[in-house]
């Protein structure tokens, strides 16, 4: 078999040095009826022309954001990967090593992350960031765990238009703690609502989590909410679930948030069917020691030379154990890497002129779009990459017409918002172009 | 003047040290539409990204390039980091990650345009349960930890659906640090379980402990000591009569693989690594996947959602009163998946089985060529990972970090150290199958001779390594005084 290196000759004499006479002698230890009988029912082995022959059908049984157009984003955003990013992340000494912890060997993964989180505290304005998490789900679960052991009290008040299935998996997260998590609705113009912000805080409240753009796209008046937070002293959590914004945006940091978590797919990650993704995790410099996940640090080494280590890794599950501040081991290193790298070949004017360009595509089909009759835009506040659309009928029906017309129109909105049944949510990026939207405008005023 | 043959040894400035103003990476896209001036009200609007690097795509090739020849990889060399099964990686399983067809598909597309992602994830989900003996699996989990979390909350919700609740996991001192605190952070309060003289769970301090306050106990199979824990039937009989249920940590799985299945001796929740088993690469730290593999009467609890096959058409079911929620915002991480998927069907039963065995193999002769000279704290049969220690070496002053360090220079990356922390001084090592005779020869004549330098020259190891890119870290100082970022103040 390929993957074994050893013959039979080499057997042979290995059994023979162990003492043993067979392979099957060294599995004594394991009870006779717990061995499989028989032959497991998996299918017969395929050859590797013959497997991807296979696995080359099954990717041809989708269809692409290649072959078709679309305009969906809602937490998975396409962006154009420049070439290099994949040619370095599949160099094999980054993708087959380990999570560093002989760092005289792994200086590479050390110091890559090194500079990963420097450049996640520079766009989200924040003092430390960790290594990653998972996705920006976990990443706002975790951003909400953190806070609540810096404050050690009960109720988290979450912005109603946080991405819903961050806050499902935030709702897994806490529904086994005694936390409290309540919703604030929003207001007309598509932000939160601020007095009701207000009015729900109690001295039981430790943060408010907020997102930043919003699920419907919409830029939140972020310095806003944290100066009711610090009135109240309590922290503010935002979550920003495309990272591109921040080439565009003041920070969280700079208007004010403790924490600042989200996802970073949009640097350097396919969108791969959704995984996998890159949580990220930035904060003050005062939460250094709550925060979850692994932080590269700078040191020394023995000749007084710069280097780089996983540190305080007495917060982690391998050290306090039954007290960690959280229990990750695997994050996503590769994906940060690729975002890294993403971020330096975009370097300072790159990120920003993407950004821009994403504005201003999304503000040119909001403009085009609301023109079609019976269509408007719901929602006032300003956007960055993806609006609200309400359609004169329902969105489901709009969005199976459209994929006949090879477009995937965007998100129907009613199950995640049952009122909001008539509303599509959609994406532009520097992957849509013009001509796309013109000719997505023209077919919708067709089939409405 | 700069040393540039240090330059290539050991020596690359960070990024933002490299960066010069008015370089970029990336040629400007071409604008299709006229700029309007964006409605943002000023005070939200970005002027700068201060400090953000600015290079060209050639600086960016080669400082990255650079910094993948400092790190040492499965395909760099010998890597018997025990527990973790670092194994061979199969390069088709990369080339079929990157399929157009998979890679450029987003999660929120209609049913009928992902037919081919969801038969990836149905048909993965029924050969795990086949090797495994579970029920059913979900998928979403994205990494072992992650993993022991879902499980442990599946576990929650089906006591409290049973209306009984209870406060209490039991793990063995031997465990994985993740398995505490993911029972922690499910709200449990953990308590230790010893082991015996065997290295396995002590039966009488197991039945001691079992009441009807005990949720589950999590065990790891083949243990952290790589012995399998022969009275585990017995082990699941005593929980469940007492109304507990059997977690197992599947972390080291790669040892049964197609020889026996977790599912068979009364396990009733089950992670899996597939980066470990299933020959995915761990990236430098992730990504990984922990697929949780249920019995029936805990298929109710599965994270939503799951994908279902009626009518010729694969879908999505979201509809699960009982459900424990999301724990990944998508699906996991699908991208891994594959890989797993396509490493199984590339073996087949026979191959999974050869796996294990060579797996097995492999680590006893490891241990037959070291056992005369380190100290075998247990002296029970292992299965695919061997435990010494450094007491052979006690009053020379060398501790197992000092070998550690001193294979770098043999050119082996070292096993795991310190790990399970029953054991002083634990040296433990995982060959895995992917290892010729030859490779593992080469490494234990690197141990027999760092030991005996051990002897003779202690001060050899302590100061080692001296063939590395830099010298022994300081971790301590980094500790102490935590340098997180790089800023441009000194």
């Amino acid at each position: 078999m390929r993957y074994l290196p050893c013959n039979e000759q080499d057997r042979g004499e290995m059994l023979r040095r162990i003492g043993t006479g067979s392979i099957d002698d060294l599995f004594k230890s394991i009870p006779e009826r717990l061995l499989v009988k028989g032959k497991l029912q998996l299918p017969e082995p395929l050859s590797e022309l013959e497997l991807v022959q296979y696995m080359e059908f099954l990717a041809s049984e989708n269809k692409t954001v290649k072959q078709l157009v679309s305009f969906l984003g809602a937490g998975s955003y396409n962006h154009y990967i420049p070439a290099a990013v994949d040619h370095l992340i599949s160099r094999s000494e980054f993708y087959t090593s380990y999570t560093p912890y002989q760092p005289e060997v792994s200086q590479g993964t050390l110091q890559a992350i090194f500079e990963y989180q420097t450049m996640a505290c520079m766009l989200t304005g924040m003092d430390v960031a960790n290594a990653s998490l998972y996705d920006g789900g976990t990443a706002l679960a975790e951003g909400i765990l953190m806070a609540s052991r810096v404050a050690n009290r009960k109720k988290i008040l979450v912005s109603s238009l946080i991405h819903p299935e961050y806050l499902r998996v935030v709702r897994t997260y806490i529904n086994n703690l005694d936390l409290d998590l309540q919703t604030v609705s929003h207001g007309m113009d598509g932000r939160i609502d601020l007095d009701e912000l207000e009015k729900n805080i109690d001295r039981e409240t430790f943060a408010i989590a907020i997102q930043n753009p919003n699920f419907f796209g919409c830029i939140e008046k972020i310095d806003r909410v944290a100066k009711i937070a610090s009135d109240k002293e309590i922290l503010l959590i935002v979550s920003t679930p495309e990272a591109f914004s921040f080439g565009i945006l003041r920070s969280p940091g700079e208007l004010g948030a403790d924490i600042a978590v989200g996802e970073a797919q949009s640097f350097g990650n396919p969108m791969s069917f959704g995984g996998p993704y890159l949580g990220f995790m930035a904060a003050k410099e005062k939460f250094v020691r709550q925060m979850p996940g692994r932080l590269v640090g700078e040191t020394v080494d023995a000749d007084g030379k710069r280097g780089f280590v996983l540190t305080l890794s007495t917060r982690e599950q391998h050290i306090r154990r039954e007290k960690a501040t959280s229990n990750i081991c695997t994050n996503e290193g590769l994906c940060a890497l690729s975002a890294a790298i993403h971020m330096a070949l975009l370097g300072r004017k790159g990120l920003m002129e993407i950004a821009r360009l994403n504005m201003l595509k999304t503000a040119l089909a909001k403009q085009m779009l609301s023109e079609v009759p019976g269509c408007y835009i719901p929602f006032s506040a300003p956007v960055f990459n993806e609006f609200v659309l309400e359609l004169p009928v329902e969105a489901g029906v709009i969005s199976d017409r459209m994929l006949e017309h090879g477009f995937i129109a965007g998100l129907p909105m009613k199950p995640f918002f049952p009122e909001m049944e008539n509303c599509l949510l959609l994406c532009f990026t520097e992957m849509n172009s013009k001509i796309e939207i013109e000719r997505f405008r023209e077919i919708l005023e067709r089939i409405i | 003047m700069e040393d540039r043959s240090k330059k290539l040894r050991e020596r690359e400035k960070l990024l933002f040290e490299i960066s010069r103003e008015g370089k970029i990476g990336y040629s400007p896209l071409k604008v299709d539409v006229k700029w309007i001036e964006p409605d943002v009200e000023k005070e939200y609007l970005r002027e700068d990204i201060k400090d953000f690097p600015e290079l060209s795509e050639a600086e960016i090739v080669r400082h990255y390039t650079r910094l993948s020849q400092w790190n040492y990889g499965v395909d760099t060399g010998f890597y018997p980091l025990g527990s973790c099964t670092m194994k061979y990686n199969p390069k088709v399983n990369e080339k079929l990650a990157r399929l157009d067809g998979f890679v450029t598909v987003h999660p929120y597309q209609p049913e009928k345009t992902v037919q081919g992602c969801l038969k990836v994830i149905y048909e993965l989900e029924r050969l795990l349960s086949e090797i495994t003996g579970m029920y059913r699996f979900t998928l979403q989990p994205a990494a072992g930890a992650h993993g022991e979390l879902t499980g442990m909350m599946m576990i929650r919700a089906y006591l409290t659906k049973r209306k009984d609740p209870r406060k209490v996991v039991l793990i063995p001192d031997s465990a994985h640090g993740t398995n505490p605190s993911s029972a922690h952070i499910c709200g449990y309060r953990v308590e230790e379980v010893k082991s015996n003289d065997d290295g396995c769970i002590d039966l009488k301090s197991l039945e001691q402990k079992v009441s009807k306050d005990v949720a589950a106990l999590m065990l790891t199979n083949p243990n952290t000591l790589g012995i399998f824990e022969r009275n585990i039937e017995k082990v699941a009989e005593i929980l469940h009569k007492e109304g507990a249920l059997l977690y197992c940590d599947g972390a080291n799985l790669n040892a049964l693989v197609g020889l026996s299945r977790p599912g068979d001796s009364g396990v009733d929740v089950l992670h899996l690594n597939l980066h470990k088993t299933f020959s995915t690469p761990h990236g430098g730290g992730g990504p990984g996947s922990g697929p949780v593999g249920v019995k029936e009467e805990l298929e109710p609890m599965l994270p939503i959602p799951v994908v279902n096959f009626k009518a010729g058409k694969y879908s999505f079911d979201c509809d699960r009163s009982d459900s424990i929620g999301k724990v990944h915002t998508f699906y996991g991480n699908f991208s891994i998946l594959i890989r797993a998927y396509s490493y199984i069907l590339s073996l087949g039963a026979e191959g999974l089985k050869e796996i294990a065995r060579a797996a097995v193999l492999n680590a006893n002769y490891v241990r037959k060529g070291l056992e005369d000279l380190y100290h075998l704290p247990y002296k029970t049969p292992t299965l695919h990972e061997i435990i010494f220690s450094d007491k052979h070496l006690e009053g020379s002053g060398v501790r197992t970090l000092d070998i550690a360090k001193r294979l770098l220079d043999y050119g082996f990356h070292p096993p795991t150290i310190y790990f399970p922390l029953i054991v002083k001084g634990a040296i433990m090592i995982e060959p895995t199958e992917s290892e010729s005779k030859e490779e593992l020869d080469g490494f234990i004549n690197a141990m027999r001779s760092i030991s005996e330098e051990a002897q003779r020259d202690p001060e050899l190891l302590k100061n080692a390594p001296y063939s590395t890119p830099v010298r022994r870290l300081d971790e301590v100082r980094a500790a102490r005084n935590p340098r997180l970022r790089w800023t441009t103040e000194k």
